[in-house]
């Protein structure tokens, strides 16, 4: 990135109003990135985002939600949600296929889900605060994790990590709160909604 | 350096070798590494940016060369293996703005290492059948 790019979004960071803030949901894949934008919009647009499934990669393209209005403490704040899909450094189409999907069907996904990663990567730069979701009931060290919230701490984006799937019997919260002590961690579970509310707590926190 | 154990070759890259390389070169030298079915053990680290570059780059790589599927990554870091992770990305994140030789990163193809594990006291890697 040039230096003239880097300042003039330092300089839009510095004047935006705190009521248009771009808010991305970064990860790996499965980690319920859109499960989580979902619950969001639902609770608050009364809408959904996008589809989840078992299935990884199933976001393959960076999705928008302007103008998401969120209410918390008798404050308000407007986002622009930005959910993008997994990030990780090998895909197989085969791994699709034990899914049940046919050849060619695994393969156009296997090659959207490459471009929907590089897509994702190039969005990390425009986002004003992240929101890194992680599985809690896998293993918080992988490099992926790391060389994701590496890059955004470089870039000084704020960010918060959810450790979502916590109702699942293998979920160990502590260790992902081990595994990054320098950021606030929550606990969530996407699906059934539990500690959505510490989640709206924890974000007005992030982007005060 | 490189050392052969049962047809699997580690290939071992000091920091000299990439160091006066800028990052697009730094990266197509370990893929080209990679691509031929060789796991990388490097002295050092690449900067964070770079880190993200090779996953892009490998993204990039996946469909357009034969029964490539991407790689295995992992940085072991210098210093006391019971600091969190964390703790030493913040500690160092000078260091891995500008490349850490102190540390030491492990590449391989994904097609031969299913996953590395690691832990304060050793790494593990698991390779495919």
């Amino acid at each position: 990135m040039s230096i003239f790019k880097k300042l003039a979004n330092k300089i839009s960071r510095l004047f935006k109003k705190k009521n248009n803030i771009s808010l991305g949901f970064y990860g790996p894949p499965n980690a319920g990135k859109t499960s989580l934008a979902n619950k969001i919009c639902e609770d608050w647009l009364g809408e959904s985002m996008g589809d989840v499934s078992a299935i990884p990669h199933e976001t393959r393209h960076v999705m928008f939600k302007e103008k998401v209005e969120i209410e918390h403490n008798n404050k308000k704040l407007i986002f622009k949600l930005v959910d993008t899909p997994g990030i990780t450094t090998k895909i197989d189409y085969e791994d699709f296929i034990r899914y049940g999907l046919k050849k060619k069907e695994a393969q156009k996904r296997a090659k959207e889900a490459t471009e929907g990663i590089i897509e994702s990567i190039k969005w990390i730069e425009d986002m004003q605060a992240v929101v890194v979701v992680l599985d809690a009931s896998k293993n918080p060290y992988s490099q992926v994790n790391i060389t994701i919230i590496g890059n955004l701490a470089a870039r000084k984006i704020p960010v918060l990590i959810v450790a979502n799937k916590i109702d699942l019997r293998k979920a160990d919260l502590k260790k992902v709160e081990a595994a990054f002590p320098e950021y606030k961690v929550v606990g969530i579970s996407a699906r059934t909604g539990k500690n959505v509310d510490k989640f709206y707590e924890a974000l007005f926190k992030l982007v005060k | 350096m490189v050392k052969k154990i049962k047809g699997l070759t580690l290939e071992f890259m000091p920091y000299s070798e990439i160091r006066d390389l800028d990052s697009s070169k730094r990266i197509k030298k370990i893929l080209d590494v990679v691509l031929n079915n060789r796991i990388i053990v490097l002295q050092g680290r690449l900067k964070v940016d770079e880190e993200t570059r090779l996953i892009e780059d490998t993204m990039a790589m996946i469909g357009h060369v034969k029964n490539f599927k991407g790689i295995e990554l992992a940085v072991i870091s210098s210093g006391n293996g019971s600091i969190p992770i964390f703790q030493k990305l913040t500690q160092g994140i000078a260091k891995a703005l500008v490349g850490d030789t102190a540390s030491m990163t492990i590449i391989g193809p994904a097609s031969i290492v299913k996953e590395i594990k690691k832990n304060p006291k050793k790494i593990e890697l698991m390779l495919k059948k």
